[in-house]
């Protein structure tokens, strides 16, 4: 077996929710641990006090532009880490911290928060909030397999994580107006229902066959629009789901 | 890949079970396999498109009896959201292994699901069983109300079964009436996302079915997957179909593979259409999305 590659948590301003996720995978968290990946930073879990180099770093939460040790932490993270990856809705897209306006006790001025791509440059997104357990061990495998592999594996893997290397290039604004937007009024939506499905409050109806956004719901977490198979639909990768699922259960035995 | 997907055998096929074959739409492919897996324990329920609050229109449902499934079979020609029930599947209706039936786009959905789960907790390994039916395009309620009650002069409420095929959509009345509307009038009511599928007949599906290639009241079945491979296997071992190879059946593989193509060259060229969409002011074009390349 490859030497294992090192991979960090950053907790910005998260709720630990997705760092909660990573370990939902229960034994298969031991198993990524003992076999793929080090866990070299994570201030929950490892009691390293500052950033370290790593191969992959998962940042959970959104930048407070008025607190200054977190936008510091977070560009050493970037200066530090060969794969950043906007962990949860928070990071990627700012999800509820979108709603945040300060004049709270006791730091009435910490006010402005954004998502991660507004300060560094973010290599791979995971959205929504939570995250999912397997999409988070998926990109985990496939970035040991991208950075420890044979050419056929590398491939793979790049094959796998393009499309979450591209949704950080399309922006950091999320909501359920993406379905709006980018999908219905594109002329793409057929009616699936998946957006509905994925939405983790409920804020997505499905009338007469077509998804009904309510926008006072949506807390912004980027999962509808990622989720539905018509934000993008890459067949040299879904064409191959028995094999390249096998691969992954597989790795997981 | 070729028009027809992977797979492991093509079968032309019909249910034994007649009380199946009398409320399904073809050979009852699709209701006998989820039967069939109920009582098995391959699946714990299935999510199929059950009766809706208005004639015709489907309401995706979670089917845990025969009886349910019964009343969720045959073809509603307008869009069932079979997936908004995915997740919930396996949180309060609390199953563990999910079966779901959906059009070519859906069985796509629950593969993108299944490897790129970003709202979908503990959905992947809960796919037990998906089937495809085979989709050459879908309607909206309102389109499919214009076909039957302004072309076709029919209520919806007294329709027993509606059926495309030879050219013509087919509307049989419960008093026996038969009223058809040519298909070449049917493009202005097709859902314009329709028109970028590349995909006829379910190539992500365990195992897919549809009526194209075999005669009246038998389905043509392609089984795909290791899973659908064991599943059928199981059925065939237990007589629940009649089955005749395909090359022994009228019109066969090829109109399949023909209406296949047709299908995926004329899609093809509208996802290519959409790249010159429109003008820049330089003179060159402005494209629209295309989901095939990037989010
Ligand atoms: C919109 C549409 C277009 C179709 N186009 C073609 C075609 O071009 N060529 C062809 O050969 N076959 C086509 N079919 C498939 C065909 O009509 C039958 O569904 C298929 O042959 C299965 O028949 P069966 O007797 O095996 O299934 P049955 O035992 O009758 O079961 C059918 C299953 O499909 C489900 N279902 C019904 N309507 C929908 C819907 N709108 N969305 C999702 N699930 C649904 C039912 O709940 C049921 O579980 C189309 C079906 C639909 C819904
Ligand atoms: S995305 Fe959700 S789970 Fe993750 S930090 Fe933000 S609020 Fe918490
Ligand atoms: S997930 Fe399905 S229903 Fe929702 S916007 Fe996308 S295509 Fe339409
Ligand atoms: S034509 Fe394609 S997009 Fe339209 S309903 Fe059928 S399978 Fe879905």
């Amino acid at each position: 077996m490859a030497e294992k590659i090192t991979i960090g948590e950053l907790h910005l301003s998260g709720c630990t929710g997705c760092l909660v996720t990573l370990a939902d995978n229960y034994e298969g968290l031991f198993k990524l641990l003992d076999d793929y990946a080090d866990l070299v930073y994570a201030l929950t879990l490892v009691d390293v006090r500052h950033v370290p180099e790593m191969d992959v770093c998962l940042v959970e939460g959104s930048c407070c532009l008025n607190d200054k040790t977190s936008v510091e932490e977070l560009k050493e993270a970037r200066a530090k880490s060969k794969v950043l990856v906007a962990y949860g809705g928070c990071a990627a897209y700012g999800n509820i911290t979108r709603f945040s306006r300060g004049g709270q006790w006791n730091q009435p001025g910490h006010e402005a928060y954004v998502p991660i791509s507004e300060v560094v440059d973010v290599d791979l997104y995971i959205p929504s909030c939570p995250p999912c357990p397997q999409q988070v061990r998926n990109v985990a495998v496939m970035a040991y397999l991208l950075l420890r592999g044979n050419d056929e594996q590398k491939n793979l893997a790049t094959a796998y994580l393009t499309p979450l290397m591209q949704l950080a290039q399309r922006g950091n604004e999320a909501c359920g107006c993406d379905l709006l937007y980018d999908v219905i009024n594109q002329g793409l939506c057929m009616g699936c229902g998946t957006c509905a499905g994925t939405c983790p409050v409920r804020a997505i109806t499905m009338e007469y066959g077509k998804p009904n956004v309510n926008r006072d719901l949506c807390i912004k977490c980027g999962a509808c629009y990622a989720q539905c198979p018509r934000s993008w639909f890459n067949f040299d990768v879904m064409n191959n789901y028995e094999g390249i699922m096998d691969a992954i259960n597989g790795a997981m035995q | 890949m070729d028009v027809l997907g992977n797979y492991k055998s093509v079968i032309s096929a019909r249910s034994t079970d007649k009380d199946i074959t009398k409320k399904s739409q073809d050979g009852g492919i699709i209701t006998t396999l989820f039967a069939y897996a109920l009582e098995e324990g391959i699946i714990d329920g299935a999510i199929v498109a059950g009766p809706g609050d208005e004639p015709w229109k489907p309401e995706p449902v979670v089917a845990t009896t025969k009886a349910e499934l019964l009343a969720a079979a045959g073809t509603r020609y307008t869009i069932s959201p079979n997936l908004n029930l995915i997740k919930e599947a396996t949180r309060s209706y609390g199953l563990d292994r999910v079966g779901i039936v959906g059009t070519p786009c859906q069985m796509q959905a629950v593969r993108k699901a299944q490897l790129y789960p970003i709202g979908m907790r503990d959905v992947d390994d809960k796919i037990a069983l998906a089937l495809g039916i085979f989709c050459m395009e879908n309607l909206s309620y309102q389109a499919l109300e214009a076909i039957v009650e302004d072309h076709c002069n029919q209520k919806m409420e007294s329709v027993k079964k509606m059926d495309i095929g030879k050219g013509k959509f087919t509307v049989y009345t419960e008093r026996g009436a038969v009223s058809q509307m040519p298909l070449k009038l049917l493009s202005k009511y097709v859902q314009p996302g329709c028109n970028v599928c590349l995909d006829y007949v379910a190539n992500l599906a365990d195992i897919s079915s549809g009526s194209v290639g075999s005669p009246d009241g038998w389905s043509t079945v392609f089984v795909r997957s290791m899973k659908g491979n064991a599943v059928w296997d199981g059925a065939i071992a237990a007589d629940l179909f009649e089955t005749k190879p395909m090359d022994q059946v009228k019109p066969g593989l090829d109109l399949v593979t023909k209406l296949a193509t047709e299908k995926i060259t004329k899609n093809q060229k509208n996802v290519d259409a959409r790249k010159t969409f429109g003008l820049k002011a330089d003179g060159t074009a402005k494209g629209l999305r295309n989901p095939y390349e990037t989010p």
